[in-house]
């Protein structure tokens, strides 16, 4: 696939020849295009080092005229604010826990029904497969009430499981597996397996697991993003101080702290910089299976 | 693999395996849909008892001035968002696509954005827009201009929002269309070239046309997000003590379809109207996507 192959290019760096059939215009062409490439990407990297640039300030600093470019040297304070604003390390561990448990439940069911729904012919298995897509349309707020009512009404309000549990299938994933499945796996090794005397779920845990790792880590990062980001369902859902996750309580910061940019700023910094590690840690892979995934 | 005798019982280890997905969204999602249509012909604010409405919650929505002002809100937002946004996207990945090196790199930082948490993006915007000493307004009056209220004004409200969304989503559709152009082969644009067609030419006669799936995917996926605009301007007003911060900032200019449903549902504890206001914006969503992706297949045969 295209991202691969261009992985490969860069690490061969400038020593590859130019295309010799291309002319000098065409190569002319290709050097210019540096420069919006250069523009945009400042452009989207801005935000991340003015954000830098705050929290590393005083608020002071970020009144004064002409603005401050460069970071300071205040981010330890700016930091023990936030920490006294707000329950950092407790949210901070909220949103780990729901991260980490929707991502590993996902990953396992989200794989063991695409792996029925790839390899396996079973009697109304077309409607079941719609009926999942169909799902898939419904948008999130038509059952955010009721999802609350039930959540009161089941003692869950305030506590992580009305995070973790609704979130531990989806429609996407299931998708998105089958389809990976169905490519990577060859049915020669199922029916090999079959022979050897391996039912449904030996097949899943033996044969199916060990090669669906590269699409498991695609879903899961994607998962683990998501969850980790989530914002809606956990501002409705967690009404207790002490159990918010870390985007609630960066909001709850905005609302106390509003207008002293430079605290935060600190909170967001330290809410980003795990998710940047984590994406960047499997960049190449997330990115490369999104675009295979986009035009699939 | 296929059993001879359809027999449901020998296959329930494919019943087991795809059950958990359709056991919780029987809990989570079906039954709440059933009770979210019951409710809505229902007036509760969670402790008194329920009383019956009828559609007097749909006639009201119909009639109601705050929900037509945030359906009109958040139409423009997202335009204001989608369009330019788009173009820009495809622009982006036309250039990546040419470019010889470095490719990975700005797929990674095309991508950032769009991974990054949206409470955090919205609150270094509302900072670098603030009315008074914002970075914005502060170059704006270095080159010699006056500032500008940004988050007091019907339209630049409107503007901070679409930008915030520009810059979340810009790089992620143009990875998608570079996805896209990938797919396309060189000897297409060989032959456009012997045909004597410039760039500008071969763009919009090659490239537009032959990225009409992809282009429809995006335009598809983007009026839903848009449509559903939530968090940005949630955050974005979130500090604004004087008066709700879910009202949608000064003049409501912000108040958006499912913000407004927030505020109804949850600050107003006002369920029955709450679950209207959710199967109005179902409607609308469903119609604008239809629309917008008849069009999208129309434009280019």
């Amino acid at each position: 696939m295209a991202a691969h192959d261009t992985a490969t290019v860069d690490r061969k760096g400038p020593s590859r020849p130019a295309p010799v059939q291309k002319g000098k215009s065409v190569r002319n062409a290709a050097k210019w295009a540096h420069l919006p490439m250069v523009v945009a990407s400042l452009l989207l990297l801005f935000p991340f080092y003015w954000t830098v640039v705050m929290a590393t300030n005083t608020n002071a600093d970020y009144y004064a005229t002409p603005p401050k470019v460069v970071p300071g040297t205040h981010l330890l304070e700016n930091i023990a604010s936030v920490l006294t604003s707000i329950n950092f390390f407790g949210s901070m561990a909220n949103t780990a826990i729901v991260a980490v448990s929707v991502t590993v439940l996902v990953l396992f069911f989200d794989s063991l029904a695409a792996f029925a729904f790839a390899k396996y012919d079973f009697p109304a298995k077309k409607f079941l497969f719609g009926l999942m897509l169909a799902f898939f349309m419904v948008p999130a707020q038509l059952s955010t009430v009721p999802q609350f009512i039930t959540m009161i009404n089941i003692g869950w309000v305030g506590t992580l499981q009305a995070l973790i549990v609704p979130a531990a299938a989806n429609a996407f994933g299931i998708f998105w597996m089958r389809q990976y499945i169905s490519t990577s796996i060859p049915d020669e090794i199922l029916d090999a397996a079959v022979m050897d005397g391996c039912g449904f779920f030996r097949q899943y845990f033996l044969v199916v697991l060990p090669v669906i790792r590269p699409g498991l880590a695609f879903l899961g990062i994607y998962t683990f993003v998501q969850a980790w980001n989530d914002y809606v369902w956990p501002l409705i859902v967690l009404i207790n101080p002490d159990m918010l996750t870390l985007q609630v309580a960066l909001s709850q910061l905005n609302v106390s702290r509003g207008t002293d940019y430079a605290v935060v700023m600190a909170g967001a910094v330290l809410a980003i910089i795990p998710l940047i590690v984590v994406f960047l840690a499997f960049s190449k892979q997330f990115v490369a299976d999104s675009v295979k995934g986009a035009v699939r | 693999m296929t059993g001879a005798r359809r027999n449901p019982l020998r296959f329930w280890p494919q019943y087991v395996a795809v059950s958990p997905f359709f056991l919780l969204f029987a809990a989570f999602g079906l039954f709440p849909l059933a009770f979210s249509a019951w409710l809505a012909f229902h007036r509760w604010d969670g402790i008194s008892p329920v009383t019956f409405a009828g559609f007097d919650q749909f006639r009201f929505l119909v009639a109601d001035a705050t929900f037509r002002k945030a359906v009109v809100n958040t139409i423009i937002i997202w335009i204001m968002a989608t369009v330019p946004m788009l173009f820009m996207s495809l622009g982006l990945a036309s250039m990546l696509n040419s470019v010889k090196r470095f490719r990975t790199l700005y797929q990674v930082i095309l991508f950032l954005p769009s991974v990054t948490s949206i409470v955090a993006v919205v609150i270094f915007f509302k900072a670098i827009f603030d009315n008074q000493v914002g970075v914005v307004n502060q170059v704006l009056e270095a080159i010699g201009l006056s500032g500008v209220q940004w988050l007091n004004g019907y339209w630049t409200i409107k503007i901070v929002l679409a930008v915030i969304m520009t810059w979340q989503w810009v790089g992620y559709n143009a990875i998608i269309y570079y996805a896209g152009l990938q797919a396309i082969s060189g000897e297409v644009y060989e032959a456009a070239k012997l045909d004597g067609a410039g760039p500008l030419r071969t763009f919009w006669s090659i490239t537009v046309p032959l990225l009409r799936p992809v282009i429809i995917f995006t335009v598809v996926v983007s009026t839903i997000g848009g449509m559903q605009t939530f968090a940005e301007p949630q955050v974005l007003f979130g500090s604004n003590a004087s008066i709700n911060p879910n009202s949608g900032g000064p003049g409501q200019a912000g108040l958006t379809m499912v913000l407004y449903f927030y505020q109804q549902a949850f600050n107003n504890n006002n369920y029955g109207y709450g679950a209207a206001i959710a199967y109005g914006v179902f409607a609308i969503v469903a119609v604008f996507t239809l629309i917008n992706w008849r069009i999208t297949a129309r434009a280019e045969k």
